[in-house]
């Protein structure tokens, strides 16, 4: 009985791409960015040199080139996609976990406890701690999940919660580790730092370490287990449609926990690879590093994919590496974390596009049926 | 015996802002939308209030700054609420994610502000807050009463509050009637942000002399959880609000008992949060939620 | 002829959907006149536009002789216009007055509610109709007739004089629509003009006096009923002529494949829908169970499914008690099950037709290897095939999306993958809702060659005819319990009308 529009012009196809709607959502964040930057007076043109210095490594006000920041920016992105990872999952097995950040203190301080208690091992050492961090996450993560799927609590506010108390636990544990002061502790042995020379070298002493390659290895990890595996089916099944997949037979309650559980694996890991690569001590969290709730953003900008969580994160690791420039050139590094919020809501208005997609069609149905 | 009475005033103080957000985001809820962004509003409404207050005070307006400063407070949130109204009702966006996202632009834009107004990332100290009245209670204890009290009037003894409810049941039932569902939910949404910043508000110029980053600490989402452990109902919200309040107080109310106060602080700021998980689990109260909570409006889909 | 109603060229467009294709409606002041169609003819839609619900494109409507625009259902009821809506529009838990009165509500002088004054009235309206209700009855614990009512009541609450009727009687028993039919007369007696919307033949030849036929968008023409026939109607309808009877051998019946003794199962709010229900279905045979909707059919399928836990009872499948299995066990001892709710339960939209095909053994050979690794190329070479086999129309073959699919279409894929599982019982509800004439020919005719294979089939659906035409055995189910158990033949209409409500055959009122 219908009439179907010619969907596949050339501005219908890019307003339904993901990945077009994700660019320009980002570019439209960075504009408002710019413009609440000159409103209160100060030069974005500032703010665009440090966010390419702290990419390329290149001054442009001063000519010089300096590799360390490009080490730092890819430094930095490690968390940011590890947690974004960990937002996505969940995200494609219908769950909306904001409780990254609960898992990640989690897992930083797993990790900084088995850094300093644990056995001096070379190589064993860290590898105890980094696997210490991503099983501590995992629980983490499945507690939520399975609070979720047998008393339907919510988890928009079992990981909230969770986040909390994972921030005064921390501080309760790493108070009594040895050495430990209001803010830090002892230092780790050298057994279980994750530092990497070569990086070190190449980077002129950056931060860069072997986080990098948990990263890679994470992101292989998300892509197998979600496109090419059983569970990653079942996963997406119950995502979709939780109805039609208990339905069908498959497991849901298990794939929801599991789901959450291996999100918070991701986690966990990130802060494990921010303990004892980006330190040399352990902390007394004060208060939150927030490379949880970055990566909300992270997963929702990359539209919950492997490869564009990865290239979301290299985003805001670029924008929080060049938050000490923006300092240095009278511009709140504030204006950052703005960009993110900005870029979450117009994500939300993603379904904004559907309306106005619908809209186009109906017009030019009426004009074809108008002029029959 | 007197040592509980003497804590009462103390866990008023901290019960009425998350009382007074709780009953905002009831009020969205009935209506059929989720405001998730509660905890970002408080903040910006803790900003501008304590933001406000401390500015005026410098010029010497004496104590009417205080509710001044309230007001400001609530009209921000209002404000920044409209963003969640046009996604969530105009936009049909998934108000969680729209939600999330004016969480975190709250963090950046309270401190973004912060930083123009006072060139560091909370803001300025201000000499005095809230005064307490006669038996050491705090004005925003009767707001609180008065917020409780109108919500519920409001909600079952007017025209306007049967359609809100039906809205959030059953908004087709509500538009062949004629009633405009997204006006009412508008109202609605608006209405939780004008709380939300109020209680903001409350809770600066009455728990600190400044607003930080660490301000609201979660209060948003306890009183988020408040609204469904209360069973969407006035009574079950205030009681909800109580026990999680009281909750929160219990550092203060250690003090008090020798015993208790041998423990780390962490332990009993871990409690408020634990409470608010086990009551959530114990009461899961799903089946009273309103029937087309979180669902967008969509004209002819019945 | 002075005309009630006059649409004129009206013209509605949906995202990709041309619903109403200039299309001119007159109904008669004081009649009762038809609106036929099949599903997705442009009937509602119509009508919504007469309600305010929608605005239309193009076109104009004259109401009493007068040109008028119906911008919302508010401007609708100010003209006396009243619509009863095929899917109830009643707050669950509000009150019956409280319904009836919404959006009218009467204040006392300081503009609060007077649900007092509110009840009296609604009890006045409920007498000089007759049309019976409990004033302060909450909607979710009345029948499903007495919420029809609700809604008529909330009609002649705001005075309309011309009431649209859509799909009343898909809820309803043979007795209550009997006593609608009755309603409409009473209604056209006290001067109403009343509009149905239905695509039920027997009802229009019954008490219409005019009907007007859509189909696909456009309208076909206007008849007088008492010239015509049911079978002119239905060729009106569809555009071909169609055959009402399908053709079937006897039945071969094997053993008991699917038994369930004494089985309580209850609903998601915790009260006993399924009471006592004991049945056995063998193999080569469908066993049909009649009833209307509210009766348990629900929460029985979801017991032997396993979606819902079971109070108490059993259920053997091929001898194995399978009561507390998982839905996976379940499935892989060759339990089969067309659900209801295509979009709910049978297919996730966002998944293709290939990953919907194995929605149930993807995690086996030759979907899966004994790593856990998908194996696409299987996945998409099965759907190919079962997509020519069952002759589903879609775009992109085993890579469109299913949500995508027309209904017929993806009820199609649904039952092509059933039957592909070769299940040893299947269990359908519903399986002809919402669809064309085409597609319902074609999977009446699959559920008969799947019993002739040899699989024991149950049916549930509330399409009576449906259940007398292909069911070798019937059951009719009231309040949760099977009242009645007949051969195909023993018993007609009316009967199974009158056990569905509830009385039984000896000493019950009829």
């Amino acid at each position: 009985m219908s009439t179907m529009l010619n969907k596949d012009s050339l501005p219908n196809r890019l307003l339904r791409s993901d990945a077009v709607v994700s660019i320009f959502v980002v570019v439209l964040g960075f504009l408002f960015g710019t413009i609440l930057v000159a409103v209160v007076g100060k030069n974005p043109l500032n703010m665009y040199k440090a966010i390419f210095q702290s990419l390329s490594g290149y001054n442009i006000d001063n000519g010089k080139m300096n590799v360390r920041y490009v080490g730092e920016t890819l430094s930095y992105s490690v968390p940011f996609i590890l947690t974004g990872l960990a937002m996505a999952f969940a995200a494609r097995a219908g769950l909306f976990n904001i409780g990254g950040e609960g898992q990640y203190i989690m897992g930083m301080t797993v990790a900084q406890v088995i850094a300093l208690l644990g056995p001096q091992i070379p190589t064993l050492h860290w590898i105890l701690a980094i696997a210490g961090a991503v099983l501590i996450g995992a629980l983490w993560g499945g507690i939520v999940g399975v609070l979720k799927a047998k008393y339907e609590v919510s988890e928009v506010v079992s990981t909230i919660m969770l986040n909390y108390v994972a921030l005064y636990l921390s501080r309760i544990i790493c108070l009594r580790l040895p050495g430990a002061t209001t803010y830090k502790t002892a230092n780790y042995p050298e057994t279980a730092l994750i530092n990497n020379p070569f990086f070190q070298k190449i980077t002129n002493g950056s931060m860069l370490n072997n986080g990098l390659f948990m990263m890679i290895i994470a992101v292989v990890v998300y892509w197998f287990i979600m496109e090419k595996t059983n569970l990653g089916f079942g996963l997406r099944a119950t995502g979709f449609n939780k109805e039609a997949a208990r339905c069908s037979g498959i497991p849901v309650v298990r794939s929801i926990a599991i789901s959450m559980a291996i999100a918070g694996a991701f986690a966990g890991l990130a802060g494990g690879v921010v303990a004892l690569g980006s330190f040399k001590y352990g902390r007394v969290l004060a208060g939150m590093d927030n490379y949880g709730f970055n990566g909300i953003a992270v997963a929702l900008v990359g539209n919950n994919t492997a490869g564009g969580t990865m290239l979301a994160g290299l985003l805001f690791g670029m924008l929080k590496n060049a938050q000490s420039l923006m300092q240095g050139k009278q511009i709140p590094k504030e204006i950052t974390f703005i960009i993110q919020g900005l870029i979450v809501v117009f994500i939300a208005l993603r379904s904004g596009v559907a309306i106005y997609l619908a809209w186009l069609n109906k017009r030019q149905l009426q004009k074809e049926v108008l002029t029959k | 015996m007197s040592a509980i009475i003497k804590m009462i005033p103390s866990v008023l103080m901290i019960v009425s802002p998350i009382l007074i957000t709780a009953v905002g985001g009831m009020i969205s809820e009935k209506s059929g939308v989720v405001n998730i962004a509660l905890e970002g509003l408080m903040g910006l409404g803790a900003m501008a209030a304590a933001s406000a207050h401390v500015l005026m005070e410098a010029t010497g307006i004496g104590g009417i700054s205080v509710w001044l400063a309230l007001a400001i407070g609530a009209l921000v949130g209002m404000a920044f609420s409209t963003i969640h109204a046009v996604a969530a009702i105009n936009l049909n966006a998934d108000q969680t994610i729209s939600g999330t996202g004016i969480n975190l632009l709250a963090d950046g834009v309270t401190v973004f502000v912060a930083q123009l107004l006072f060139s560091t990332d909370r803001t300025r100290e201000f000499r005095m807050g809230m005064q307490t009245d006669g038996i050491g209670i705090y004005p925003t204890a009767y707001i609180a009463i008065v917020v409780v009290l109108l919500a519920w009037f409001i909600l079952y003894k007017l025209p306007f509050g049967m359609h809100l409810r039906a809205c959030g049941e059953q908004p087709h039932a509500a538009d062949s009637v004629g009633i405009n569902v997204r006006l009412i939910r508008y109202i609605a949404v608006l209405t939780s942000g004008l709380l939300a910043g109020l209680a903001g508000g409350c809770i600066v110029l009455t728990q600190t002399i400044q607003y930080t980053s660490n301000t609201i600490n979660g209060r948003g989402f306890i009183a988020l959880a408040a609204v469904s452990f209360g069973r969407w109902r006035p009574v079950g919200v205030t009681f909800a609000a109580f026990l999680f309040g009281t909750a929160q107080a219990f550092t203060i109310i250690a003090n008090n008992f020798p015993s208790l106060k041998a423990l780390p602080t962490e332990v009993f700021n871990i409690f408020p949060y634990i409470i608010t998980l086990v009551a959530l689990v114990v009461f899961s109260g799903k089946n009273y939620a309103p029937l087309a909570n979180g669902r967008p409006y969509i004209k002819g889909a019945s | 002829m002075d005309y009630a109603i006059e649409m004129k060229g009206i013209t509605k467009t949906f995202p990709g959907v041309v619903a109403n294709d200039k299309v001119t409606f007159n109904v008669a002041e004081g009649e009762i006149h038809a609106l036929l169609g099949e599903n997705g003819a442009g009937k509602s839609t119509l009508m919504s536009i007469l309600f305010g619900a929608y605005n239309a494109d193009s076109g104009s409507i004259r109401i009493h002789g007068k040109d008028v625009e119906i911008k919302d259902p508010n401007v609708a009821t100010e003209l006396g216009i009243g619509m009863v809506h095929q899917h109830f529009k009643l707050v669950h838990n509000y009150t019956v007055t409280e319904n009836i009165v919404l959006g009218m509500e009467p204040k006392n002088r300081f503009g609060i509610l007077n649900i007092g004054s509110a009840e009296k009235e609604v009890a006045r309206l409920s007498e000089k109709y007759r049309l019976e209700v409990d004033p302060k009855a909450l909607i979710e614990n009345i029948t499903v007739g007495a919420q029809q009512r609700v809604e008529i009541l909330k009609t002649l609450y705001r005075n309309a004089n011309i009431i649209i009727f859509d799909e009343p009687t898909a809820v309803l028993t043979p007795q209550e629509i009997d006593e609608l039919m009755e309603i409409l007369i009473r209604l056209k007696e006290e001067g109403k003009t009343i509009v149905l919307i239905t695509h039920k033949l027997k009802e229009i030849i019954a008490v219409a006096d005019r009907c007007t036929v859509l189909r696909r968008g456009k309208g076909i023409g206007t008849v007088n009923v008492a010239d015509v026939t049911e079978q002119d109607l239905a060729e009106m309808m569809v555009g071909r002529t169609v055959d009402f009877n399908i053709d079937k051998a006897p039945p071969q019946v094997g053993d008991v494949v699917l038994s369930v003794q004494n089985l309580f199962v209850k609903d998601e709010v915790g009260h006993l829908q399924v009471k006592d229900f004991s049945i056995e279905v063998h193999s080569g045979e469908i066993v049909g169970i009649a009833g209307v909707d509210g009766n348990g059919q629900r929460e029985l399928l979801y017991g032997l499914s396993g979606l819902s836990p079971v109070e108490s009872g059993s259920i053997y499948l091929d001898g194995v008690d399978i009561t507390n299995m998982t839905i996976r066990q379940r499935i892989e001892l060759g339990l089969g099950h067309i659900p209801e709710d295509r979009q709910k339960h049978g297919l996730v939209s966002e998944f293709t037709i290939a990953e919907n095909s194995i929605l149930k053994n993807y995690y086996k050979e030759p979907y899966s290897n004994k790593y856990g690794l998908l194996n696409q190329k299987s996945m998409e070479e099965d759907a190919t095939s079962l997509i020519e086999q069952f002759d589903i129309r879609a775009g992109r073959g085993a890579f469109t999306e299913a949500g995508s699919l027309s209904g017929g279409n993806q009820q199609k894929a649904i039952v092509a993958r059933e039957i592909n599982l070769s299940p040893h019982v299947l269990l359908i509800a519903q399986p002809t809702r919402g669809l064309d004439v085409g597609a319902i020919e074609y999977i009446r005719h699959r559920i008969i060659a799947e019993r002739d294979k040899g699989r024991a089939i149950l049916l549930i659906s509330f399409e009576l005819d449906e259940i007398m035409n292909l069911c070798d055995q019937i059951a009719t189910i009231s309040k949760g319990s099977i009242v009645g158990m007949f051969k195909q033949g023993e018993i007609d209409e009316r009967e199974i009308g009158m056990m569905m409500a509830g009385s039984q055959t000896e000493g019950g009122t009829t």
